[in-house]
């Protein structure tokens, strides 16, 4: 056997190749800049080893953004998962749903900056939101619903809800009516069906949404400068690593950060993942199990 | 018992549809006040401007250099497009096609980049970006939007081409087609639906594509997204009203390619996860 055809028998040949170039390029513009902040981040500006992660621990204005950002990651994450839920389980069996998918995608697609931009505007004191809650006379006077958490905490939630919303819907459009049917049948009621039958098949893929919204809240940054209070309530961790680097010009630093960041939230999504894993995951599409 | 059921069932059904009403009209209302605001002369204290005008657009377009900033976004866009495609396509045809050792490998560094989010590996590769010269220059913008992109396009083309017959190139080779005859007439248009779709949706999440771009672009490289950020930032500089119009301009071109986009992909695959089937 030549040495072509050894390799093609295990799958290496001309085609295999053509992966070659997309890993190549993803190792020189991913891979290579993480362990080169991992190296930078050992070689602080005072020499030592550990400088930079003994500066970011030692120091509440870096060490409290970790609390700062999740304090404001971990509720929306969850509100966003537990409105979009029943909303989703609603929504599959409306059949005109691409209308209001296409309204929902539209936040995604424009963006934090041009949502953050439209409540400046809309929330403001002198905003259509105020306005209407004093017509209603629900309140006396202008709420200040901008430049503070609850700023960011909106943003995230006017961003993050559809976001949330189209995962699930996904995961819950993917499960067999015929599988809740057959719980009818056996005399299930509503509640019955959804803690026993659908909750089961869908907590894995509601896992992998929290993941996935946890890291799109977590690493917040136009919005908490825009409509928060980036001083202090809202100084989000990547508003330091921001910082660290185009302010200070301290890389290591922001290297620092960055890492402390992307560890962080590993470990909650970590978590989120550990916990799936003891979770039943079965075919949940029935036809062929 | 039967009675009771179907009433709470109602209440239930009104109370999420309520929800979702107000979540929507809150949505809509909020661009309509950047649409509005951006079309007012002056307003304070009241639910619409005292007059309308277009003199926003005009003063936005020289203020903000709105010429300058469009032709930078498309053409990184552009570049971003045709790039990935060519790394992009050709990587989820092997991996769609092949088994070799390393694909899992391979597969997770394809992953990776898009369950990091882009603030996380931004800053060291900016901070390499600026080391090697390329940080703040055009080319330095476009690399950095490839490291989401790519992985982007590899992973909407592998079900795609997995579902093309592979007995169709088997039977075009049977005939004698060489590589290049077999590209060209029997996978390109096969493949051209889902190229096109998967380079639509790149081309949508690059104009909206804020971290990466303001992490390493310089004064001559920002995008309109970026250049939006840095308006509203420093505002109080130039008048709320031009802002507007800027962010109005901004949407626009967002928006007409997402109505351009949604012709050919479920709206779902803009936040990255395509249906899968079975």
């Amino acid at each position: 056997m030549t040495v072509r055809g050894r390799l093609a028998a295990r799958g290496i040949d001309g085609v295999t190749l053509l992966v070659l170039p997309a890993v190549a390029l993803l190792v020189l513009l991913f891979v290579y800049p993480f362990l080169y902040g991992l190296f930078l981040s050992f070689r602080p500006k005072d020499g030592s080893l550990l400088g930079n992660y003994a500066r970011f621990f030692g120091d509440p204005f870096f060490r409290d953004t970790v609390w700062v950002t999740m304090r404001l990651a971990l509720p929306v994450t969850l509100l966003n998962l537990l409105l979009a839920l029943p909303i989703a389980l609603r929504v599959r069996h409306l059949r005109r749903q691409r209308l209001l998918i296409t309204v929902l995608v539209l936040p995604i697609t424009l963006g934090t900056v041009l949502v953050s931009e439209g409540m400046l505007n809309y929330f403001g004191p002198q905003g259509w939101f105020s306005r209407t809650l004093m017509l209603l006379g629900l309140i006396g006077a202008p709420v200040k619903l901008v430049q503070s958490y609850t700023g960011v905490f909106l943003s995230l939630l006017i961003t993050g809800f559809p976001f949330t919303f189209l995962l699930t819907l996904s995961y819950v459009t993917g499960i067999d009516p015929a599988l809740e049917q057959a719980g009818a049948t056996l005399g299930a009621g509503p509640s019955r069906r959804f803690r026993h039958v659908l909750l089961p098949l869908l907590l894995p893929g509601l896992a992998i949404t929290f993941c996935l919204s946890f890291v799109q809240a977590y690493s917040v940054l136009p919005s908490a400068v825009l409509v928060g209070d980036p001083s202090r309530t809202t100084r989000v961790i990547s508003i330091a690593a921001y910082q660290a680097a185009f302010e200070e010009y301290d890389y290591a630093m922001a290297s620092t950060v960055a890492l402390i960041m992307g560890a962080t939230q590993l470990a909650v999504v970590g978590m989120a993942l550990g916990l799936r894993g003891l979770l039943y995951r079965g075919p949940a599409g029935g036809a062929k199990g | 018992m039967q009675i009771r059921h179907r009433f709470v069932d109602r209440l239930w059904a009104t109370a999420l549809w309520t929800l979702v009403g107000f979540f929507v009209v809150n949505l809509l209302a909020l661009i309509a006040t950047v649409v509005v605001s951006s079309f007012g002369t002056r307003w304070l204290r009241s639910w619409l401007p005292a007059d309308w005008t277009l003199r926003w657009y005009a003063a936005a377009w020289s203020e903000f250099q709105l010429g300058d900033v469009l032709l930078t976004t498309f053409q990184v866009v552009l570049a971003v497009v045709v790039l990935s495609a060519v790394f992009g396509v050709p990587a989820a045809y092997a991996l769609a096609r092949r088994d070799f050792p390393g694909k899992r490998l391979a597969m997770l560094l394809l992953l990776l980049p898009m369950l990091v989010p882009p603030v996380t590996y931004g800053i060291p590769l900016a901070t390499v970006l600026y080391q090697s010269g390329l940080g703040g220059s055009m080319a330095g913008v476009i690399l950095a939007n490839l490291v989401p992109s790519i992985p982007f396009v590899v992973l909407v083309m592998i079900p795609f081409i997995e579902q093309i017959d592979p007995r169709v190139e088997a039977a075009a080779r049977v005939f004698g087609a060489g590589t290049g005859r077999l590209f060209l007439h029997v996978l390109l248009p096969l493949l051209a639906p889902g190229v096109m779709a998967a380079l639509l949706l790149v081309l949508v999440r690059t104009i909206a594509m804020f971290e990466l771009t303001f992490l390493t672009a310089g004064p001559t490289s920002q995008t309109l997204v970026v250049a939006l950020y840095y308006a509203v930032f420093a505002s109080g500089v130039r008048a709320v009203q031009s802002i507007d119009a800027m962010a109005v301009i901004y949407m626009s071109v967002t928006l007409v390619w997402l109505l351009i986009a949604l012709r050919f992909v479920n709206p779902t695959q803009l936040v990255g996860r395509s249906k899968r089937s079975g």
